[in-house]
Formats: C-alpha cells, structure tokens, sequence
C-alpha cells in the first residue's frame, strides 16, 4: 500500500515544542490558526503579536515575522503595523488577563476604530503565567490564588463578557465566541478563525475570535475534567456563537443556534 | 525652499514630513496640540498616516508596531503624556527600534500647568522608563533649530536603532519664527536597510522577532552590554553644543539649554557692554551630555551659573562636569514662570563681582 501523508505540521507553525502545560488549550488554538494561515496562503506576508501571559513566547511558535508587545497593548502595536504596512496580515494573540484587564482600552478603541486586523482571544478564566491569580473573567466562586475562598462578584464585580462588549460597538465588525475542549468545537472554531482572517485579507474589518480555554494546571484538575469544567461551567456564561458580522445591521448579539457552523 | 514664518510645533510637524516620516499616532495635550493637528491634515495630502489614539499609551504602541515594521515614525506630547509613554519607550530601546519623541515640556509635577519649563530633564536623559537604557535627547533653542534637529532625529534613530527625544518647552513649540526646511540634505552617516523589521517571513533572512524578552540572565545581560555599547557610541560622536565667549578667561560661565540659553544670551549682550566677562555654553545634545566642553569651559571661568526651568536638574550634570573644580551656582523658575534677561543679568553680575576673600 503506498504510504500518503494524511497529518502533517502546518507550515505557519514552528518545528519546536511549546512551553505550554499539558492539557493547555493554547498549542490547540496555535494549530488553529496556523492552518488557517496556511489554507489562505498568506504566511509569508503575516506578522503576529505576542502578548505577556502565558503566550508570551508565541514568537517562537510560529514561522512568520513577530512582534512582542508590552502587557495588553498588542491591539495598538496590531494598529501600528497595519497603519505602516496595510499589504500585512496582522493577527494578536492575547490571553484574557492582558486583553480584558489591562488591555481593556487597547481592545475596545481598536475594535472601534475598525482596525483591519484579527485578534485570537484566549479566555482560561484566569492569569496563567503568574501563577493562577484571579482575571476580570474568573467565573464567580471559581478559586483562585488571589480569590482564595473563591471570586466575590459582590468586591471583584462580575465576569467580563468581551465579545458581547466588543459587538455593541456600532463599527463593522465580525466577532465571534468559540470553545476548543472537544474536537468538533475545535472544527467549528477552526470555521470562525477562516473567516476572522479572511475578512481582514479581503479588507472587510476588524475580527475577534475567542476562544474558550482550559488551564489544568492553575485550575487545579486533570485535562479531562478540565475540558468538563468548560463545558459546565463557562458555555453557560460564555455563549458560543457569531455576535457580530460586518454584512449585519444588527447591533444585538445573535448567539449561534444548535448546528451552526 | 523658502523661508516661512512658522509656529513651532508646526514647523516639527513639517521637518518630520521632509525627513520622510508618513506616520504619526498621538494624543492631544496642551501645549503641543498644533502637532497632531498640523500632521492631521499635512499626512494625508503626502499619502500618510495620522491616528488619533485612545491614550499615549496606546500611541506610543502604534509607534512600537509601525516603527518595527521599518517605517519612520513619530508622535508628540507634553510631560504628563510622556509620563504615559514611557512604558513603550523602555521596550522601544529594549527591542531597539527607531522612533522620533517630541516632548514640550509643560510644568509638573503631577498634571502641574500648562506653561513652559524644563521640569522633565532628569526623566529624559537618566532613564525615564525602567530598566537600563538611554535615549538620544536634542533640545532646541529655535524654531530653525527645531526643525533641524527632527530631521537629523530620524537619521540618528534609524542609524543607532533607538528612540530619539526632541526635549524643547512650551516656548519652543508655540513661538513663531521664519524657518527654512532644507531640501538637499542628507543623512550625516550611512544608513543601513532595515533588514531586521517584521515585514513577513520569506525565508530569505532570520525569522524577524522584534522583541526585548530574554529570560535567560547571561543572554539579556549580553544584550545589555549591547545596548551599552551603542549608548558609548552616541557619548563618543554625538555630543552637541554651542559656546560664546568661552575661548578666553571669563569671570562667569552660564550653563542653559533650550529657550533659557536665549534668554540667558540677551542678557550677556548687555552684560559684556558693561564689562563683565560673561561667556555661555549650551548643550544642545542632552544625551550624550557634552561633559567634557562644560568642564573644558568651566576651567576659564571662576563661577558657573546653571540657568534653568527647574529646580535644578542639568545642574547635576554640571557638577559632574565642573567636579569641584569651580562654584557651580544655580538660578531658576518653576509652575510656568520664566526666568528674564534682567534676572540672569543680575545673578551674573552678583557673581563676577570681587569679593572679599577672608584667610581665617
């Protein structure tokens, strides 16, 4: 039987290990958007931004041009870039620490201003890197190193909803929730990063992607049940789902029905 | 080109623009708001790029993308907002990208006022941001010099890969003058193509990582020695200043940068009439301090008086000049208030004067 190859790298990602923990979804999402990259054959033409968290190294993870940003202002440096170079495909991976709490400004005006750029959002529901302290999107009563007896919304507020932020803003945009802790999430996330970026590449928009995402280590519990404490407890807080596209009008999110891609 | 009566911060606009700069992302503060505005609608008639940012925080990211993409970049703001910047400015030097950082310096500290001074010295030429790194810092006395001086900027930012500070006051930047932009110049030193910027991957050259991570401790101290040694560089070739009356003996020599060193310079003319023998020097590159001119011109004087909008902040670096060779003296104003012709004139005149020396 002659042999074929039927699983292979993508080319956008780095011949190298990650530094991430077992059971992160982060090298998932990496693969993600390395094959997207790849399918839409723009790879030598991206330049990608590194955050500070636990992506911080993604630099190295990827085989295209990359900058690392300071703490929550990937967004801006995403502007810069394709402010001098509008011919680049310019994507920001960001984790929910540096998008959600100290990147707030950076994330929201860069959206608004309609930047034509694709930003990957990681939200584990907590500050991975740093050693698993509380973020604006830990879930309420979920402990973490700095909420020990658990997050008190009635001091810390309540978990950020980003996308649902992000889609109020009345400039064209396409924003999109997804989850990666079972393959066929992963597939249909794998659809909404293809249009993320192919909506920049054509010059459309500005897109938004997150994805929900497990952190075993810092959450304290095995990949698996990792993958179960998404499923119960933040798809129920964070819909999945299309909230915003730039052909809609509509302002109101739209989360995805049972069976939409 | 002929000469045109300009403001200040217009004319900085427009040398940005000759110098080839296409990009400028700020944030409005007073009193540098004729910048952004100037570059608003002066970008867009030469196929550039303005960005009003949400903070200088985030422009000063925007100059950190654009200028790692290899395009000539600058913004501009005033001291609260380069208080703001100094974040991206640490990891602009820390990933050694060229930028051009105009600051009129309004009166601090805190959101302080809106008049002129010269409050933001120490924060420009000793660090300002954290970690070890220096900033290439130029401060003009004239609206020609101004515009000089950002020209040449882009040049010595591209040729060292690091930001450059032009460090002028409120004067500077809403004073007009005539000011002539010269067409024919060219870089004082070979620039090299910017190989290095992330303008994607073709596998014809290293991966480009613009990037000022290093976690290992023997690589980021290496990489420190690197950026050392540029800034030994800039110490060795770069020194600027400009001098009057310092080639013989001098009873006091003045010591002021910026709009102060006019003042000061008004108040000599009328000084030398009367026969006090008073002589300047103004640094005009704040770093690399020309330390050796000052210490040179000191050693002909019998008093050095350090004029300044602080409350004495060059004045270190005087002393660290003179090293106790001579008094060093100091005369300033703070909140916005200026420092007069008739005020410098006294204070040297206080101190040319004899005096008697008591041998207890």
């Amino acid at each position: 039987m002659p042999e074929s190859v039927v699983f292979e790298r993508p080319e956008a990602l780095a011949p190298v290990s990650t530094t991430y923990c077992p059971g992160c979804t982060h090298g998932v999402v990496h693969r993600l958007v390395a094959e997207v990259i790849d399918e839409l054959g723009v790879r030598e033409r991206t330049v990608g931004i590194a955050p500070v968290g636990c992506a911080v190294f993604a630099y190295n993870f990827f085989s295209t041009d990359f900058h690392q940003a300071a703490h929550g202002r990937a967004p801006a440096v995403a502007t810069g870039i394709k402010r001098a170079r509008p011919d680049l495909v310019v994507f920001a991976y960001q984790g929910d620490g540096d998008l959600a709490s100290i990147g707030m400004a950076e994330i929201l005006h860069c959206a608004n201003r309609g930047e034509k750029v694709t930003v990957v959002f990681v939200n584990n529901a907590i500050y991975g890197m740093t050693g698993g302290q509380m973020a604006p999107t830990t879930m309420p009563g979920q402990v973490a190193t700095t909420c020990p007896l658990g997050r008190d919304v009635a001091t810390a507020g309540h978990p950020i909803r980003v996308v649902e932020l992000v889609s109020t803003l009345r400039t064209p945009a396409f924003v999109a929730r997804t989850a990666v802790h079972t393959p066929l999430h992963a597939l249909r996330a794998k659809e909404m990063l293809r249009r993320a970026f192919r909506y920049q590449v054509e010059g459309t928009c500005f897109s938004f992607v997150e994805f929900l995402s497990t952190c075993p280590t810092n959450w304290g519990m095995p990949p698996a049940e990792a993958c179960d404490w998404v499923e119960k407890n933040m798809v129920p807080y964070y819909p999945l789902g299309v909230f915003k596209t730039p052909e809609g009008a509509d302002r109101a999110p739209r989360p995805l029905r049972a069976g939409e891609a | 080109m002929a000469k045109k009566l300009m403001k200040g911060c217009e004319a900085i606009g427009e040398a940005a623009i000759q110098a080839g700069c296409r990009l400028f992302f700020g944030y409005p503060i007073t009193p540098q708001n004729e910048i952004p505005e100037y570059m608003s609608h002066r970008l867009p008639q030469v196929g550039g790029t303005f960005v009003q940012a949400e903070s200088e925080v985030a422009a000063s990211n925007m100059l950190y993308g654009a200028a790692g993409s290899g395009e000539r970049v600058f913004t501009s703001s005033s001291s609260p907002g380069i208080s703001l910047m100094m974040e991206a400015i640490s990891y602009m030097a820390g990933s050694e990208l060229p930028t051009v950082i105009v600051n009129i310096m309004r009166a601090g500290p805190g959101l302080g006022g809106i008049l002129p001074s010269q409050g933001d010295y120490l924060q420009a030429t000793k660090g300002g941001g954290h970690g070890d790194y220096r900033l290439l810092v130029l401060a003009p006395w004239s609206v020609q010099e101004a515009a000089d001086l950002v020209q040449d900027a882009f040049d010595l930012a591209d040729f060292y890969r690091n930001p450059v500070m032009i460090l002028g006051d409120g004067l500077i930047g809403q004073m007009m003058e005539p000011v002539e932009f010269r067409t024919d110049r060219k870089p004082r030193k070979e620039l090299a193509p910017k190989t290095w910027a992330a303008t994607g991957w073709k596998g014809d050259r290293p991966r480009a990582i613009i990037n000022s991570l290093f976690l290992d401790p023997e690589v980021l101290e290496r990489h420190n020695h690197k950026l050392q040694a540029k800034y030994e560089a800039m110490a060795r070739d770069e020194q600027r200043w400009a001098e009057s009356g310092v080639a013989g003996e001098c009873d006091v020599l003045v010591v002021a940068y910026g709009t102060v060193a006019r003042v000061a310079s008004s108040a000599m003319e009328d000084l030398r009439a009367h026969g006090v023998r008073a002589a300047m020097l103004r640094p005009i590159s704040l770093f690399p301090y020309p330390y050796e001119a000052v210490r040179r011109a000191a050693e002909r004087a019998r008093a050095v008086l350090v004029c300044e909008l602080s409350c004495g902040q060059m004045l270190e670096d005087v002393r660290l000049a003179v090293e106790g060779r001579r008094p060093v003296h100091f005369l300033g104003r703070q909140g916005g208030m200026l420092l007069t012709p008739e005020e410098i004139a006294a204070r040297i005149a206080e101190l040319a004067a004899p005096r008697e020396v008591s041998h207890a």
